[in-house]
């Protein structure tokens, strides 16, 4: 087993015919991901990479019965594509796009609690891959190998960097997760953790945090309680200065909150085993599961 | 984006928020007509208008009672820049002041709206203990911090404003007062996409009645593209010039002090690349992302800014290539090394999609760039270079 996409994804893209999405969308499908058409308002009836287009996400849903939608749509028409898609039966829905105003997010958060049963991943995030079966992202496929290590990040390339790690160690990984650098996302560090100690296939796990709101120490208390396997977290961010926006919109000390040491202190506290230097994180695991 | 005092106060204004009535002084003599603005019989607060908190502990706040004293104070100020424990060694350039009329103070509250990353909606923050830094008081006395979240919609729970009120034993005029403040602010906070209204102090006046002495206004960059009129407020003079450029070519730039500049795809990778050469006991001079589609072009902008910094003496390049290639990341740094002059050595790390032939191209360029496969091994290489 795996996490939240495998062999039973069946995934649409949202603004499928962009220029982006189109790069995305045929290097998914190049991996084997069960891609079965994508949403593009007024070139419904067209086809795309041999796949059809769509003028709604509930035309979509009704022909292909896709579960799962990832949204490249721009940033000023990604609340409405995601509420249409939470809307419309999508699952799983997971937003690439970066930019997205925060005042929109809480808007979108609104619409999710009315919808428990669907979950959101990101926005402004790498997507997720679960090696050897399914890939819905914009990461690289080849560093990648089926195994054993659940990875969440709120960074695109940092999370390349654990992966590259944990698959030169010969790990591998279960799942990897971006769950994005914006203040508000739809899904938490705590929901992957929970849905990694559930799952099988994981026998470790490598949390990668940034500076910014308390979503790590968060993390740190629910690992504390909940969670037996074994714990690798880098955090980015000691050097940066206060009050500055270190490019990612959550990625910023406000207030003397949110520093990196607050964050090392919750993790090593919770007995999380806690890497000072990004270069270390395949090793310590290894080192861990000796 | 960050406003002025003065910018947010007319933004206050304009959803009937109470404000103090003010003029500005750009020069010497726009002091008679800024007079004449208000009720100067008393006197008046000048204020420094600049991006900073902490002013009235450098004496950028003061109370001025003639015309004189404003003078003195304009002279002291305009076209200087002012220092506070909130700025860095240089200040910021102060180029406005306002003179405020005076309000009688009785007591000072706390009031701020915020974008609660936790509870994932707008909520406001209230406390009696005003005037004062907040974060003290959340250390110190948390249970003087009052909080209310806007949600379902940001609906304002009448039954829980209510308890506020009696918690900050206003009285029934006050209390109205306050509901009218509370929607008020709530109506700016949503129109104008802030990230950040904070007021502080939010003062009861000898006559009883609530006042906003200060305001300060944060908005969020994402949202500007809706905000023309927010967007026309910005004063570039209160940012970093190279991040200021930086922005223009839509780039991720923050000014750093030491002398290792950095060029990184990605911001979280960014951060982690400052924080490896601080660990090999190297200083960053900046955090720098690229972006995750880095081209030829951008790469090109993004070595110049670095190298605008008179402090640079190495440049660190760490690019994991996903869906870059590594190939046209190194023909970008050679046409643009060919293109500026370069005098300090680089460090290329290249990972990922076409690395091999990334590095082959830059150590066989000729010029003064060493290709690494390893951010360690890179890391280590550039603090040694620059020793």
């Amino acid at each position: 087993m795996s996490v939240l996409i495998g062999s039973k994804t069946s995934a649409i893209f949202q603004g499928f015919t962009g220029s982006q999405a189109t790069m995305h969308a045929e290097q998914c499908i190049a991996y084997g991901t069960n891609i079965v058409g994508g949403v593009t308002p007024g070139k419904g009836g067209q086809e795309h990479l041999d796949l059809p287009v769509f003028n709604s996400v509930k035309d979509a849903v009704s022909e292909t019965n896709a579960n799962t939608s990832v949204i490249f749509v721009p940033a000023r028409f990604s609340k409405a594509a995601i509420i249409e898609a939470a809307e419309n039966g999508i699952e799983l829905i997971i937003c690439i796009t970066e930019g997205v105003p925060v005042l929109d997010m809480v808007d979108v958060i609104d619409v999710l609690n009315h919808n428990p049963h669907v979950r959101l991943i990101g926005p402004n995030c790498p997507g997720v891959i679960t090696p050897g079966e399914a890939k819905l992202g914009i990461m690289p496929a080849s560093i990648h190998m089926k195994g054993s290590v659940g990875i969440v990040s709120r960074s695109g390339t940092l999370t390349y960097e654990a992966v590259n790690q944990t698959t030169i160690a010969g790990l591998g990984q279960s799942t990897c997760i971006g769950i994005g650098g914006d203040p508000i996302n739809g899904t938490s560090f705590i929901d992957c953790l929970r849905m990694f100690e559930n799952d099988d296939q994981t026998k470790s796990i490598v949390m990668v945090g940034e500076i910014g709101g308390t979503a790590e120490e968060e993390a740190a208390e629910f690992i504390r309680h909940n969670v037996s396997k074994p714990v690798v977290s880098y955090i980015a961010g000691v050097t940066a200065p206060k009050g500055k926006r270190m490019g990612h919109a959550g990625a910023i000390i406000s207030g003397g909150k949110g520093t990196a040491q607050d964050k090392f202190k919750a993790l090593e506290s919770a007995g999380v085993s806690v890497v000072t230097d990004l270069n270390l994180i395949g090793s310590k695991l290894t080192e861990l599961l000796k | 984006m960050n406003l002025h005092e003065y910018q947010s106060k007319e933004l206050f204004e304009l959803y009937n928020l109470p404000v103090s009535k003010r003029g500005l002084i750009t020069k010497l003599s726009d002091i008679d007509e800024a007079i004449e603005k208000i009720d100067f019989s008393n006197g008046c607060v000048a204020k420094v208008q600049a991006h900073t908190g902490g002013r009235g502990k450098v004496g950028g706040v003061q109370l001025c009672k003639t015309k004189e004293e404003i003078e003195k104070f304009v002279n002291n100020w305009l076209g200087k820049k002012i220092v506070t424990n909130q700025t860095d060694d240089q200040g910021l350039p102060v180029n406005i002041i306002s003179i405020d009329e005076l309000a009688s103070i009785e007591a000072e509250l706390y009031m701020s709206l915020i974008v609660d990353r936790a509870d994932k909606c707008v909520s406001m923050i209230v406390s009696r203990a005003g005037g004062m830094n907040i974060e003290e008081v959340a250390e110190t006395n948390p249970e003087k911090i009052l909080k209310v979240k806007f949600q379902n919609g940001h609906k304002i729970d009448k039954d829980q404003l209510l308890k506020v009120c009696s918690k900050l034993e206003f009285n029934s005029e006050q209390s109205k007062q306050f509901h009218e403040i509370v929607e008020g602010c709530k109506k700016l906070f949503l129109e104008k996409d802030l990230s950040l209204l904070e007021i502080n102090p939010l003062v009861i006046t000898s006559e009883g009645d609530l006042h906003c002495l200060d305001a300060k206004i944060n908005v969020d960059e994402n949202a500007l593209y809706r905000q023309e009129d927010i967007l026309s407020m910005r004063d570039s003079s209160q940012e970093d010039e190279r991040e200021y450029q930086a922005k223009k070519h839509d780039l991720s730039y923050v000014s750093l002090d030491g002398n290792i500049g950095c060029m990184v795809n990605g911001a979280g990778l960014a951060m982690g690349t400052m924080d490896t050469i601080k660990l090999y006991n190297g200083e960053p001079a900046n955090f720098l992302d690229v972006g995750g589609t880095a081209t030829k072009e951008r790469v090109g902008e993004a070595l110049k800014l670095i190298l605008s910094d008179q402090n640079v003496k190495g440049i660190l390049v760490n690019i994991f290539g996903g869906i870059v290639r590594c190939d046209l990341i190194a023909q970008g740094i050679i046409g643009a090394i060919n293109e500026i002059e370069v005098n300090v050595p680089i460090v290329v790390r290249l990972q990922g999609n076409m690395s091999n032939e990334g590095k082959e191209l830059l150590n066989s360029s000729g010029l003064n760039v060493i290709g690494e496969d390893s951010l360690m091994e890179a890391s280590q290489k550039i603090v040694e270079l620059v020793k």
